[in-house]
């Protein structure tokens, strides 16, 4: 009976019904695409403008070339800002990473009075706006007779870079099983041992992102950089300045290459990582 | 490691110990020896003060008063790497980011000791995983994970292996197996076992001595059968096995052995099994020392008349029975299902024997029901 039933109301389903089963499952695929689409339109944009042989101006195409790519400091100044804001990327890098490491260990692992005024007070960096911070760093600089400049610059990106370190390292310290390390000293290492051999790697990972992200977060900024910078030229403000009169298809070639030396970080993260649990 | 605590042997000896945290007396003036080469257990529920125990004795916690001594030596505030003592934490404590050959050697290695190869092979096949050296430990399953914990511990021949709820998370089966294994290995490598366990059975089958613990205090310490067949107070009955428990009055001495009523029927027990402080008392026994009599069979022994059957449960290899007494307490009584006797029925009128030699005899002031709330199934982790 029920077979019969089942055979003749197979054919009876309407093709719009089909299609919403359809939908329904692939819902969630949809959807990516659409998001994922959205996200790269503009680097893709980038890239394939990295190809134009512009001369000029960049914002119209006019045909392929792959002399931008051969010759990326063609571009007057555009390797000069670069290396500006590399420079600058990497040694906020170092200090902010060392220094946000260290609140992160105190915060996250030692009770001590204020200890909870601190957790607080090393947000506020981050949720203060950036044209306010860049701000009152030039008036302070100013007020100190420091002149707007390269250290100027690396000092103003430690101040907001540390929070995001703090952050990042203190997650990955809450999660460490205090265990290990009890462990790592009933079995003859001292504190220095212990941190060391068992904390300092078990942390690791969490400290590599937070470097990763401090870089990548000062050498994208402009606004705090407007500020402090004086005359340096890094290369979020070259680009801002070559706007007006036409942004050099080298800054896109620049780009797509940081868009790439990025996804291949990312990448090599997730295989090694992968090396390792199997 | 230079420190002459390191290299103390001997007996550890607890003195006087008392842990606070804040108002609360996690331990309290709590004395206690282990003596060199014992497989010793501390046994109690959650939160009588064992765990705080074994970790002021790793060196992870201070005690607020009183001293530890390892032989000779003084370790009451001296660091855990400094203590010749080394731990199998409760949930492994195994390092993620090392193999299992540098989890094992890294004892060694922190001591300077030469050959590392050959010691942590040899321990591996002790544990028999020489093949999972390269893996790291969350690749292994539970079982494996904490033989690699023992192994990591005992490679480096400690006077101490302290065993926190060792075979908690593993399954029934596996931890029958690693019991049986945990005893083999303590015999063959010689070491001084200390377990801290809230499961009765498990301290049973391992033990050579237990220390039954409640709120922070020592209850009782023996053997497993001392325990068991003369348990000193009503926790201790209750908290290892079952125990029925009977209110009466010592009314008189015969020998060796004491004259009790029990609701005006009179039994007898061994001097020896006494632990009343007065004329009231509480008869203990065991529900598998008892035997079930319809009322015309001759017994022998110590008897209890006018029982009436209110519950039979079959459970294979024996059958509970609840029994009613006249003065309204249920007793519980478990018979062997060996003799090929028609097991009873529930409204029989029967009389209970036992043999006076398994009584044993509470103060009369005890609280009866302690120790009998918490099964040991239910208890978490402390």
């Amino acid at each position: 009976m029920s077979k019969k039933i089942a055979e003749a109301a197979a054919p009876t389903i309407s093709p719009v019904i089909r299609f919403r089963r359809w939908f329904g499952r692939n819902l969630i695929r949809v959807y990516m695409f659409l998001a994922f689409t959205y996200l790269f339109i503009p680097v893709a944009y980038t890239f394939a403008f990295s190809f134009n042989d512009s001369g000029k101006s960049n914002l119209v195409w006019k045909g392929f070339t792959l002399s931008n790519w051969q010759n990326p400091c063609g571009a007057p100044e555009v390797c000069n800002a670069l290396v500006n804001s590399i420079n600058i990327g990497l040694i906020v890098t170092v200090f902010s990473t060392i220094l946000g490491t260290m609140i992160a260990f105190a915060i996250g692992r030692h009770k001590f009075r204020g200890r909870s005024t601190s957790n607080l007070l090393i947000f506020l960096p981050m949720a203060t706006p950036e044209i306010v911070l860049g701000a009152s760093l030039l008036s302070l600089f100013l007020t100190f007779h420091i002149n707007p400049g390269f250290w100027p610059t690396v000092i103003a990106h430690v101040v907001f870079c540390i929070s995001f370190v703090v952050v990042t390292v203190k997650a990955r310290i809450a999660s460490l099983d205090p265990r290990l390390e009890q462990a790592a000293m009933d079995l003859y290492a001292n504190e220095f041992q212990t941190f060391r051999r068992v904390t300092l790697p078990l942390v690791a990972p969490g400290i590599a992102g937070a470097a990763l992200l401090a870089f990548s977060l000062s050498f994208d900024d402009f606004i705090i950089t407007n500020f402090n910078s004086g005359t340096v030229i890094t290369f979020p403000k070259f680009v801002y300045t070559a706007a007006a009169r036409g942004i050099p298809a080298q800054a896109n070639v620049i780009a797509s290459g940081m868009f790439f030396l990025a996804l291949a970080i990312v990448l090599a993260g997730q295989i090694v990582n992968r090396r390792k649990a199997r | 490691m230079s420190f002459d605590a390191s290299s103390a042997r001997g007996d550890l000896i607890l003195t006087r110990i008392t842990k606070e945290y804040g108002d609360f007396k996690a331990v309290d003036d709590l004395s206690l020896t282990i003596p060199k080469g014992s497989f010793f257990a501390l046994l109690g529920p959650s939160g009588c003060g064992k765990t705080t125990t074994l970790r002021m004795i790793a060196g992870l916690e201070e005690p607020t008063i009183g001293s530890i001594h390892l032989g000779e030596t003084d370790i009451t505030t001296t660091k855990p790497y400094q203590r010749p003592i080394n731990t199998v934490f409760q949930n492994y404590a195994l390092f993620p980011h090392l193999t299992i050959f540098e989890n094992i050697a890294f004892g060694l290695r922190r001591r300077g000791i030469k050959d590392v190869d050959a010691e942590v092979n040899k321990v591996l096949n002790l544990v028999e995983l020489p093949h999972l050296a390269g893996r790291k430990p969350t690749q292994l399953s539970g079982g494996q994970q904490q033989r690699i914990a023992l192994a990591r511990a005992i490679v480096n021949r400690p006077a101490l292996l302290l065993l926190d709820e060792p075979l908690g998370a593993l399954d029934l089966k596996l931890r029958r197996q690693m019991q049986i294994e945990l005893k083999w290995i303590q015999k063959e490598v010689g070491l001084t076992f200390v377990h801290v366990t809230h499961d009765q059975e498990e301290a049973m089958t391992m033990a050579d001595t237990i220390a039954v613990m409640n709120e922070g205090k020592i209850e009782q310490m023996g053997s497993p059968a001392d325990l068991y067949d003369n348990p000193e107070t009503a926790f201790v009955a209750n908290f290892l096995g079952q125990s029925n428990l009977i209110k009466g009055t010592i009314t008189g001495n015969d020998g060796d052995s004491i004259i009790a009523d029990l609701y005006g029927q009179k039994i007898s027990l061994p001097k020896n099994r006494s632990h009343a402080v007065d004329n009231s008392m509480y008869a203990g026994i065991r529900p598998e020392k008892f035997r079930i009599s319809l009322l015309d069979t001759p017994v022998s022994g110590n008897v209890l008349t006018g029982g009436r059957i209110e519950d039979v449960s079959y459970i294979g290899v024996s059958t509970q029975y609840q029994v009613e007494m006249p003065w309204g307490q249920e007793l519980m009584v478990f018979e062997q299902n060996d003799d090929g006797v028609a097991p009873f029925n529930k409204g029989d009128a029967v009389n209970i024997s036992w043999a006076p030699v398994f009584t044993f005899a509470l103060r009369g002031d005890e609280d009866i029901t302690a120790g009998s709330e918490v099964t040991p199934e239910d208890l978490d982790e402390e």
